[in-house]
């Protein structure tokens, strides 16, 4: 469970300090998902961070489970986010010269696990979100959906308890971003994960159940739908590309 | 995944790898050129030495020649006898100890006795120099002189005042030959001036040739005078048998005649006298102790160590030798210094091109040190990569140093104290004591030593060292530029 208070965070450019995030407030309770939007520069991409532990806020708390994310240590840190956190990004973010395989074992590399399980692992993650044909494929070898297929493959394979997407769809046509929308969904609903997903689509954030609004650094929550919306707007997503694969 | 993920970089990364592994190759090639011309200048240098001293001798013990007192006469003398018959030859022999002042012969076992002397021999250096010619009588102007009479004289000469008979014509025609005897030890001749020696035709002495008329003659005088084995050679009137012709170890020898010590004693006037005492130390390593001890044991004299000679070479050799030292050691420094710059940079560069690769992995979970080891593991391969390419570059360049063998000189001494003086002798009524020779000369010996350039284990084993150091410099920059990233930094950069 997240617990965030008075999340500030401030950054200084030259003599300008910009302040992202100004005394955000915010609990997400385990399984549950929040969509975040607002316009750009408003914070949206700043609170992933903070939520992901990829960087500390200037003042204020993010508490994953009862761990304040930014007091830990560097070393304490980096180890939580290789365990527990998975991360999702708008431009896929994938190793150039390895294949979709071996930028699967990536996210395992940290974890020490063995090459043999390492790879058995990733060949599960990819075949899992259909890929199971473009093991041996280099990124520059596959389309933007399937790539995005490998960095979804990449943040699960670890088995995270949280999945952050910045943007995931943003790179993609509308077909594609169906897909792969309801490809998260149904990953969602099937492991039970904390999902965070920040998005400037208008499409995408209405049918969230949680939207968090984000502008000049503050925040506003609307509850979209109760648990049964929820239920029904991730039975649409699996029906509409995943029906028959129990996603 | 380490070598998976470093060897796909490498091969993404081609030409900047290249690049980077060119320029240490560059910089170890020119590190194992210089140290090998370095190594060949130090090897041409012992030869220079070697050929001067002898194999297994470690020092030489000799005495200053002091000041020459007033009023004498250092240089040699010719006496020639003015003759009435119209031309005659004439030869003198001028026989002189060369190379310093002559030490008592029991010196030589007062040396051998010192502690830490292995062994030590006596040798006698000579100059023979040998004027022979003749002088043509002028003969006398008779226009001008009722009187008919002849007198000697030059050229140059004069004949007096009005109505005095004038002398024309006449003048002097001599061959001045210098060249150097040394008396050898015969007992024991690995140690002292034909140590170096190697016989090619005929014999060297016998132990028993003690005082034999016998010579051994260096190859390339003995072609120049056309001696062979059976040759007579006469000096001051003496004639010694030629019994064996001999080649120098290396470079060219620097005497010619070799006779044994007391013949060499006797022409030179030095009975019971050396010049030079060679010792070899029991302890190569304890060199500098043995020459304290004889220094203070027997005053008076000099010793000289082959490191205390090797100060005196000159001439190209040792122009050469400190180019290499000098020149070419800061070359490589600074060469060296600019690829490992290079590398650095190019890799710190390459750093910041991936700041999105390092900043997911980073977000992933791996921790800095990861990070950090795989970009010090792609430096250490380009370093590596480049002291192959170093070294593959620097031993052919060394190779073709070998193959080109440049000749270098060496001159070994102080400088030649006095020329042939003197010339046509004859003067007003010339035609009586004529003059002239060599001034005292201290020895100077110039050796034509052909260079080479051995690549040694220690010299591959440095390249080695030098590529890892620079793998390892260029890594740590980007390393530490890639372990100081912080994941949301990274990510945002590129956002």
């Amino acid at each position: 469970m997240y617990r965030l208070t008075g999340v500030t965070k401030r950054y200084t450019r030259g003599k300008e300090t910009v302040e992202a995030l100004r005394g955000v407030d915010l609990t997400i309770a385990d399984g549950d998902q929040l969509v975040i939007q607002g316009p750009t520069g408003g914070g949206k991409s700043t609170l992933l961070q903070m939520i992901g532990g990829l960087d500390r806020p200037s003042a204020g708390s993010v508490e994953l489970d009862g761990v304040d994310l930014g007091a830990v240590g560097e070393a304490k840190l980096t180890r939580l986010r290789a365990e527990k956190i998975g991360i999702i990004f708008q431009a896929f973010n994938l190793i150039p010269t390895l294949t979709a395989q071996e930028n699967v074992e990536t996210a395992l590399v940290p974890l020490g696990v063995r090459p043999a399980e390492r790879r058995e692992r990733a060949a599960e993650a990819l075949r899992s979100v259909g890929l199971g044909e473009r093991l041996a494929h280099v990124p520059s070898e596959m389309s933007g959906g399937q790539q995005q297929r490998v960095a979804i493959a990449r943040a699960l394979v670890k088995k995270p308890r949280v999945l952050l997407a910045d943007e995931p769809t943003g790179n993609l046509d509308e077909g594609t971003r169906d897909d792969i929308m309801a490809l998260l969904e149904g990953l969602w609903r099937e492991h039970g994960l904390t999902f965070v997903m920040v998005t400037h689509d208008s499409s995408i954030a209405r049918r969230a159940p949680r939207l968090a609004t984000i502008d000049a650094g503050r925040i506003t929550l609307t509850e979209q739908g109760s648990a049964v919306r929820r239920d029904a707007v991730q039975q649409q997503y699996a029906q509409q590309r995943f029906g028959g694969h129990g996603y | 995944m380490f070598g998976i993920y470093l060897k796909r970089e490498l091969s993404r990364r081609k030409k900047a790898a290249l690049v980077i592994a060119m320029g240490l190759a560059l910089g170890i090639a020119l590190v194992i050129t210089v140290n090998s011309v370095s190594a060949g200048m130090t090897q041409a240098q012992d030869k220079v030495l070697k050929s001067l001293y002898g194999l297994g001798t470690d020092m030489t013990v000799t005495k200053a020649r002091s000041a020459p007192k007033a009023n004498s006469s250092q240089g040699p003398n010719f006496k020639f006898d003015a003759k009435q018959s119209g031309t005659s030859t004439q030869s003198s022999d001028r026989v002189m100890t060369q190379g310093g002042e002559a030490l008592k012969s029991s010196l030589v076992a007062k040396v051998a006795a010192q502690k830490g002397v292995s062994a030590a021999v006596g040798a006698l250096s000579l100059n023979v120099t040998k004027v022979d010619g003749s002088f043509t009588q002028g003969k006398a102007n008779s226009s001008t002189s009722s009187s008919g009479s002849q007198q000697q004289g030059g050229p140059g000469g004069t004949g007096g005042g009005s109505g005095q008979p004038q002398v024309q014509g006449g003048g002097a025609d001599f061959d001045v030959n210098s060249y150097s005897v040394a008396g050898v030890d015969v007992t024991d001749q690995a140690l002292g001036p034909l140590a170096t020696m190697k016989i090619t035709s005929g014999k060297t002495f016998t132990s028993a040739q003690t005082n034999a008329k016998a010579a051994v003659v260096a190859k390339s005088y003995a072609k120049e005078k056309k001696y062979k084995v059976g040759s007579a050679i006469r000096i001051s009137g003496t004639k010694y048998t030629v019994i064996g012709i001999a080649t120098p170890d290396s470079g060219d020898s620097t005497t010619d005649v070799y006779l044994p010590l007391k013949q060499a004693q006797s022409l030179g006037d030095a009975k019971n006298k050396v010049t030079t005492i060679y010792v070899k130390a029991t302890d190569s390593k304890r060199i500098s102790v043995v020459k304290k001890t004889i220094q203070s044991n027997i005053s008076g004299t000099t010793v000289t160590t082959s490191s205390d000679l090797a100060s005196t070479v000159s001439g190209s050799l040792s122009t050469a030798s400190s180019l290499a030292s000098s020149v070419g050691k800061w070359l490589s420094v600074a060469v060296l210094a600019a690829a490992f710059l290079v590398a650095a940079l190019l890799t710190s560069s390459a750093v910041s091109r991936r700041v999105r690769e390092f900043g997911t992995l980073k977000a992933l979970g791996w921790p800095s040190r990861k990070v950090t080891r795989q970009v010090v593991g792609e430096s250490m391969v380009n370093g590596l990569v480049g002291g192959a390419l170093g070294i593959a570059l620097g031993l052919a360049a060394a190779r073709t140093v070998t193959a080109i063998s440049p000749k270098l000189t060496a001159q070994l001494g102080g400088s030649s104290g006095g020329a042939m003086s003197g010339g046509p002798g004859g003067g007003p009524g010339g035609g009586g004591p004529g003059g002239g020779g060599p001034g005292p000369q201290a020895a100077q010996n110039t050796l034509e030593i052909a260079l080479s350039a051995p690549v040694s284990i220690t010299t591959i084993a440095l390249a080695v060292g030098l590529a890892v150091t620079g793998g390892l410099i260029a890594g740590a920059m980007g390393g530490w530029r890639a372990s100081r990233m912080r994941p949301a930094d990274a990510l945002r950069s590129v956002s």
